[in-house]
């Protein structure tokens, strides 16, 4: 392990998070109850923790009260990724048409402006057989929008044309926490998911936010496009190349995707801060950040320039 | 704002095509004065009948309308006309943005072809608002049209986009509707005859084509976001919304697409 650093009287390890550039949508869903609306966004972002064997990455953004949805009704904010722009069409509009076309109650929005076009509601529109109607409605600003509304067995399903990609968006931000305990490490990642989620436009795919299972690129065995990272796990210690310290037990990581870098950047400042406060009460040992030496990502967020509290200068 | 008021009853019907805020920003006064507005031989200039005053910005007010002045605002792409008096046809035909507002009555074709900006009749129309004009593929297309008080027959007759709000609209209202939206407190016989695809909504109706067809009430996403729509052109016309809404579909004698929402 590299220079000491130290944030709340938790050691931080002088190292970077490796990120990529990713192609990034977001879209609103919305329905008559909270509830209604919650259980489309958790179907559509289920089995979205990993581009490389999901297609995608996707997670909640934000829940939207009626006041700030485009129809008046509660929503829920999805974030999705993916590698390249004409995967994350073919992911987004299998997900829309499997998850939100089919919960009842559920219309789908354009949630975020971007230069990139994606045709969403004008591909789903044929499951309506010829019978869907397509109606422009100016929005709140008077810019014009235009709809499907497709006929579906509780009335009509109404899905936004098309939806917007941006440029910028950033995956694979990570925190990795070293603790003596399950249980104690499980906390901390916890509250440290809880303030990275909380900012805006940044979401963390994983089961509850949480990797236990960090990779590697490749592995001992051909083929294999990661395996995984040995160096972190606890029970291959005091091999060569462990990277954990004697007292160390468990190891979790969090893996951070946003629409924007600053987004990646704030997200990662926000839980290495959340997780360091509770760390000392929690048997926290360390935290550092997963990379590949730097050569696969252009994104390096150093843990050093994330110690500054938010709207701190950067180092 | 520059002003051209109106000094004697035209002698002939008038063109103002040429004449919007835009156009007029660049002219001397003599300029503005020289330019062609009329339709006969006689030859008659803006100077000729109208006061002209200008400051070169982007709203004109023409103070005293006639009925014999057609075309006002129908090259209209940006800035504000306003009309303190009655127009004659083709009210903003074929406007691409900007607002025109007229305090008076508009003759027939208001707004016909109109792909952007709003119109805002505060008196009646004449037939045809939003209709197409003989030969044209479309009547309304894009804008939004406003008319206050009583439209007459074929209100947005082949109309194919936009929108037009009308307190009272005479028979045949939406017919022949390729697409858009229509909203009326009443209407008269056979609304949405022909139509292919669109939305009427209505308070009351006259006799309804058999080739509609109930399909009941819905409580559907398009409603809502049309209501937020429409609030923001006529509460009154946003009211219809909120009361419970039958639906017929139809014109069944063509793609049968269009939908009538009657409030009850």
């Amino acid at each position: 392990m590299a220079t000491d650093l130290t944030l709340n009287g938790i050691r931080v390890v002088d190292t970077f998070a490796e990120a990529f550039d990713v192609a990034g949508t977001a879209i609103v869903v919305t329905n008559d109850t909270p509830k209604w609306a919650m259980i489309a966004a958790t179907t559509m972002t289920g089995f979205a923790t990993s581009v490389i064997g999901c297609g995608a990455e996707a997670g909640i953004d934000a829940v939207l009260p009626p006041e700030e949805t485009p129809d008046g009704r509660p929503g829920v904010r999805i974030l999705l990724f993916g590698f390249e722009p004409n995967g994350l069409k073919d992911q987004l509009i299998k997900r829309v048409g499997q998850c939100i076309l089919t919960c009842p109650g559920t219309a789908c929005f354009a949630g975020v402006a971007g230069p990139n076009k994606i045709k969403l509601g004008g591909a789903i529109r044929y499951f309506g057989d010829g019978f869907a109607i397509a109606k422009r409605i100016p929005d709140a600003k008077g810019q014009e929008r235009r709809y499907w509304r497709i006929p579906v067995m509780d009335g009509e399903f109404l899905c936004e044309d098309s939806v917007r990609a941006v440029d910028g968006a950033v995956g694979g931000g990570n925190l990795l926490f070293l603790g003596r305990t399950h249980a104690e490490t499980l906390k901390v990642a916890e509250v440290a998911v809880e303030a990275a989620a909380a900012v805006s436009g940044a979401i963390l795919p994983f089961p509850g936010g949480i990797v236990r299972s960090g990779s590697k690129v490749g592995g001992r065995t051909k083929g294999m496009m990661a395996s995984t990272n040995d160096a972190y796990c606890p029970t291959l210690k005091g091999r060569a190349g462990s990277a954990l310290p004697p007292d160390c037990g468990v190891v979790l990581e969090i893996v951070i995707d946003a629409l924007t870098s600053q987004g990646v950047s704030d997200s990662m400042r926000a839980g290495l801060h959340a997780a360091t406060e509770i760390g000392e009460r929690h048997g926290l040992i360390a935290v550092t950040a997963g990379n590949y030496g730097g050569n696969l990502g252009r994104h390096h967020y150093h843990l050093r320039d994330l110690l500054a509290p938010a709207g701190g200068q950067e180092g | 704002m520059s002003t051209l008021t109106l000094r004697e009853a035209p002698p002939e019907r008038l063109d103002l095509l040429p004449i919007t805020p835009l156009s007029l920003s660049g002219l001397s006064q003599g300029e503005a004065e020289r330019l062609e507005i009329g339709t006969s031989r006689r030859g008659v200039r803006l100077g000729d009948i109208f006061t002209v005053s200008l400051d070169g910005s982007d709203t004109l007010t023409i103070e005293g309308g006639h009925e014999r002045l057609d075309q006002v605002g129908a090259a209209l792409s940006e800035g504000t006309l306003r009309v303190n008096g009655d127009v004659g046809q083709r009210l903003g035909a074929g406007m691409a943005g900007g607002r025109i507002t007229v305090s008076g009555y508009a003759g027939p074709y208001a707004g016909s072809g109109a792909t952007g900006g709003l119109i805002t009749v505060e008196g009646d129309a004449g037939d045809h608002a939003g209709g197409a004009l003989y030969g044209a593929k479309a009547g309304l297309d894009g804008a939004t049209l406003i008319v206050r008080g009583r439209a007459g027959d074929h209100c947005g007759d082949r109309m194919r986009r936009g929108t037009i709000l009308v307190g009272r609209a005479g028979a045949h209202a939406g017919a022949r509707m390729i697409a858009g939206t229509l909203a009326a407190l009443e209407v008269g016989d056979l609304p949405g005859f022909g139509m292919r695809r669109g939305t009427l909504v209505v308070g009351r109706h006259g006799a309804l084509s058999p080739t509609f067809v109930e399909t009941g009430s819905h409580d559907l996403v398009y409603l809502r976001l049309l209501a937020r729509h429409l609030q923001g052109l006529s509460e009154a016309h946003a009211a219809l919304l909120a009361r419970p809404l039958r639906r017929y579909s139809g014109d069944l004698a063509t793609l049968a697409k269009g939908e009538i929402w009657v409030a009850a």
